[in-house]
């Protein structure tokens, strides 16, 4: 157990490694350097040359991604070269509420799912449970973008009982947050939920056909009993495995939604540092977006021996 | 009502949209403490009878007629699922035939036999665990304590046969049903089993149904039979009665093809088909005391029946193993395989040794068993064979390679020259390849033209017996043992010289495996193949091989002539091992 957790650990940083060269490469081959980036094709040379002494961009690449790595290390992301802002407080910010709303749609999709998956997968010859499963393909095939949009001409246009944009923070007023927070929240997770109600669906019914559910009936459980107690932590594993790589496609996904409703997101200052050509920010948010796509790739395969004592041994 | 433990009247079970029955008007009884056999091969309907009685039927079949059970009010077919629950594991309990599936991976051992105490509440919370440590000690588990809190993924195929054993027991049910307990286990796993499943079964007074498609096993066990065939029962009788004057047809092909002891005046093992020429199974010189098969007083007596000539080993294998003084085909020398587990900051656990010091030689035309239980090397072996896998020391060589050091280019060489028909035929067929292509996939590796491919193909399957209809069709189209033919056709398309059979009839039902068995007896003669043959049963092994290496715990225990070492087995573990194999006159001895 502790083997695997270091072995997953030193996966995590090597991959994390590999991603921050990428990304900084990536901004280094783009044309024109960041400096002319930021200025403009306009800007004369000198006015680009006393930039990119300012931010220390004539120094050999190599010296510049120790810097960044270490500015990073010690929690700072350098100055934007367009707002002159150090970039270290905006992304704290934004992250905090692209993880408030990531989390919640999350959270909701496998409230949602688990539930309505299993029944699905209990009923399957009843109507309830083709309903559930043509519900989900419904769900899977409308966009989060289409969904928001459609929310909003219903719960906030039509019957005006949520605000259709804007955020507030928990400190300014919990019930502000609250309320603020159902459409953009609900729209994200309406699509997970209805991806994670089939994936959900699918594992319960591999599982009911198991032996071991079998003898949890023969020793005198109900077919449902068995279910709830050998069944669903069985199932968990397969579902564990989805619903990380929703999280993932949540955070980059948050994008769209944060500009629908207008909320200060990391996906909205990513929009908006690339539309300014503010490549610093733009690396900035992408490192801390692999980071924590990478993060959540760990806590999953912590999770899996936690769950399932095999993989406990055989690691 | 009926002062019979089980009453089952005019059973009959449809699948839901379809027109015929899958089991036909099927009555039987079992009385207080009776221990009844139920036999069959696969699809005749068995399990599905047993399933009836425990109420756990599949939704989509659709049951008539009556099932009662003494202390259960009304008819098991027609009760809700509630009142079922309360029933099972209280008056009816189940041990099933996939020890390794059956328990639920995720919980402790303890936890899953306390679960069965708990659902019928009568044992007190408190000494509940106390309990479970009696349960886990009465089916002579090792370190009962301990068992408590280990995974199923912790436990041999044995051993969580036991700990399903003390389930289906903990709250000393009326009725045992065991389905196949034994299948999944090595032969001398499976004589503990039994004994224990009668030991056990007589301590708490259960009455028996045994589900098995093994003959030698029931005779031990039970007192009565039925046989079922079709979805039918079509005999019903004493064990004496069944083994020694079989009425019905099937009964008789079951019984000839069950006996791997006795050969056809061809030298063939019987089948359903050639089974009106077999006299029964021989216990010769009267009565035996013991168990054990008397294995040479069975060759003297073949003298005596010139209608079914008693040879085990065919005829041609004793020339060809002499071979011709010329160096061996397959020369193994000091080979070990040595496992490690993986870990990139910690290496504590010491290496598997899967092979220790392994060595032996193959002549050209040679008949080799390799016999052995589960974890004994002999899957690592045959790896290290085919060159699927390195050895960690030694010496492989196969024809003119040495395996250890080959380049890619030798290995696809030795490939074609060496093939291997894998055991389970359900899992070693692409399921979405049609037969042709399943069995000309060796000969595109070879860039054959199509045309002659097919040809080829066709030659194949006309030589294992299959209609070149069967071209177009996919692998679940075919029964375990028509697999299993497309398996050896694919194996022989490249005309290979070294032919490896990996457990090739272990899947299989016994009328099913002696038709196999004859065909790979015919198809090595005919194609002066060289075979290795590995097998955990001794019987099969005894009926093809000249030779045999006994292994145990990566190391050959014994190798020499098959009859040599059936008659003199010089190690213990070999004795043991001949022992356990379950024999049709052994057991007849011993059930009368």
């Amino acid at each position: 157990m502790i083997t695997y957790v270091a072995n997953r650990a030193i996966q995590f940083v090597l991959a994390l490694i590999v991603a921050s060269v990428v990304v900084f490469a990536l901004m280094s081959i783009l044309p024109g350097n960041a400096a002319q980036v930021a200025l403009g094709t306009n800007a004369t040379p000198d006015a680009v040359a006393a930039l990119e002494a300012q931010y220390g961009l004539d120094q050999p690449p190599l010296i510049r991604y120790f810097n960044w790595v270490v500015g990073m290390l010690s929690g700072d992301f350098g100055t934007s070269y367009v707002t002159e802002a150090a970039i270290t407080p905006v992304i704290v910010g934004s992250v905090q509420v692209t993880a408030i709303l990531v989390i919640a749609a999350i959270v909701l999709a496998i409230v949602i799912a688990v539930p309505l998956g299993t029944f699905a997968a209990l009923e399957q010859r009843n109507w309830i449970g083709v309903t559930i499963s043509a519900l989900s393909q419904i769900g899977i095939a409308v966009p989060n973008f289409l969904a928001a949009i459609i929310l909003v001409i219903i719960f906030s246009l039509t019957l005006g009982w949520f605000p259709s944009q804007g955020w507030m923070a928990p400190v300014e007023g919990l019930g502000g947050f609250l309320i603020r927070l159902v459409l953009p929240v609900v729209s994200l997770a309406l699509v997970q939920a209805a991806i994670l109600t089939r994936y959900v669906r699918s594992a319960v019914l591999d599982v009911m056909r198991e032996d071991y559910i079998r003898t949890a009936r023969a020793k005198g459980l109900t077919r449902a009993k068995a279910l709830f107690i050998h069944g669903l932590r069985n199932a968990a594993i397969p579902v564990i495995t989805v619903a990380g790589v929703q999280l993932a496609t949540l955070l980059v996904g948050a994008v769209i939604i944060e500009q629908i409703f207008v909320i200060p997101g990391i996906g909205s200052e990513l929009v908006r540092a690339v539309a300014n050509r503010d490549l610093v920010t733009v690396q900035g948010i992408v490192m801390v977006l692999v980071f924590l796509v990478l993060i959540i790739n760990l806590i999953v395969d912590v999770l899996y021996p936690i769950v399932d004592p095999r993989i406990r041994n055989a690691s | 009502m009926a002062e019979n433990l089980l009453e089952v009247r005019n059973l009959t079970i449809t699948p839901a949209g379809a027109e015929a029955p899958v089991l036909h008007d099927v009555s039987l009884s079992l009385a207080l403490g009776e221990r009844v056999g139920l036999i069959g091969e696969s699809g005749s309907g068995k399990s599905l009878t047993a399933q009836s009685v425990m109420g756990l039927l599949p939704e989509e079949l659709r049951a008539q007629g009556t099932v009662s059970l003494q202390g259960f009010a009304g008819n098991i077919l027609d009760a809700k699922e509630r009142t079922l629950a309360k029933m099972r594991s209280d008056l009816v309990s189940m041990v099933f035939q996939e020890p390794m599936s059956a328990l639920n991976p995720l919980m402790r051992i303890g936890d899953q036999i306390a679960e069965v105490l708990r659902i019928h509440g009568e044992v007190a919370r408190g000494d509940i665990p106390g309990r479970v440590l009696d349960l886990l000690t009465s089916v002579h588990m090792p370190d009962p304590n301990s068992a408590r809190y280990a995974y199923p993924h912790q436990m041999s195929g044995g051993q969580r046969q036991r700990v399903m054993l003390a389930i289906a027991l903990a709250n000393s049910p009326r009725l045992l049903i065991c389905d196949e307990p034994t299948t999944a286990l090595d032969v001398t796993v499976q004589k503990h089993m039994l004994d224990l499943i009668s030991e056990r079964v007589a301590a708490v007074q259960a009455g028996l149904l045994f589900i098995t498609h093994d003959l030698a096993v029931v005779a031990g066990v039970c007192d009565r039979v039925i046989v079922m065939y079709a979805g039918r029962i079509v005999e019903t009788g004493s064990v004496a009665q069944i083994f020694t004057d079989p009425q019905h047809e099937y009964t008789r092909g079951l019984l000839a093809s069950s006996d791997l002891d006795a050969t056809d005046a061809h030298g063939k093992l019987f089948t359903l088909k050639t089974a009106l020429s077999y006299a029964g199974p021989i216990d010769e010189a009267g009565p035996i005391d013991e168990a054990a098969p008397d294995d040479e007083g069975e060759q003297s007596s073949a003298a005596d029946r010139p209608a079914d000539v008693r040879e085990p080993a065919p005829a041609s294998a004793g020339e060809a193993s002499t071979g011709d003084g010329s160096a061996p085909l397959i020369d193994v020398s000091g080979v070990s395989k040595h496992f490690r587990s993986r870990g990139l900051l910690l290496r504590r656990r010491s290496p598997v040794r899967a092979l220790d010091d392994i060595s032996f030689s193959v002549a050209s035309g040679q008949r080799l068993g390799i016999v052995g239980e589960s974890g004994s090397g002999k899957s690592t072996l045959l790896n290290l064979l085919s060159g699927l896998d390195r050895p960690t020391s030694g010496h492989v060589r196969v024809g003119d390679i040495r395996v250890e050091s080959a380049s890619s280019s030798a290995l696809r060489s030795l490939r074609e020259d060496l093939q291997i028909v894998f055991q389970d035929p359900f899992a070693s067929l692409d399921p979405r390849m049609r037969v042709e292509d399943i069995v000309s996939e060796p000969l595109i590796a070879r860039g054959i033209a199509r045309v002659e491919r097919l040809a080829r193909v066709e030659e194949m399957l006309l030589a294992v017996d299959l209609d070149t209809k069967a071209m177009r069709r996919y692998p679940h189209q075919f029964s375990g043992g028509q697999r299993q033919r497309i398996s050896i056709a694919r194996a022989l398309v490249t005309r290979p010289q070294i032919l490896v059979a990996d457990e090739p009839v272990s899947a299989l039902d016994v009328s099913v495996r002696s038709q196999v068995l004859n065909l790979l007896t015919d198809l090595v003669d005919d194609y002066a193949l060289t075979l290795l043959f590995v097998s955990h049963d001794l019987g099969v092994v005894r009926h093809l091989c000249s030779d045999v290496i006994v292994m145990k715990d990566g190391h050959i225990v014994e190798s020499g002539s098959t009859e040599d070492i059936y008659a003199h087995p010089r190690e213990e573990y070999t004795r043991s091992l001949i022992a356990a194999t379950p024999s049709l006159a052994a057991a007849l001895a011993s059930a009368t």
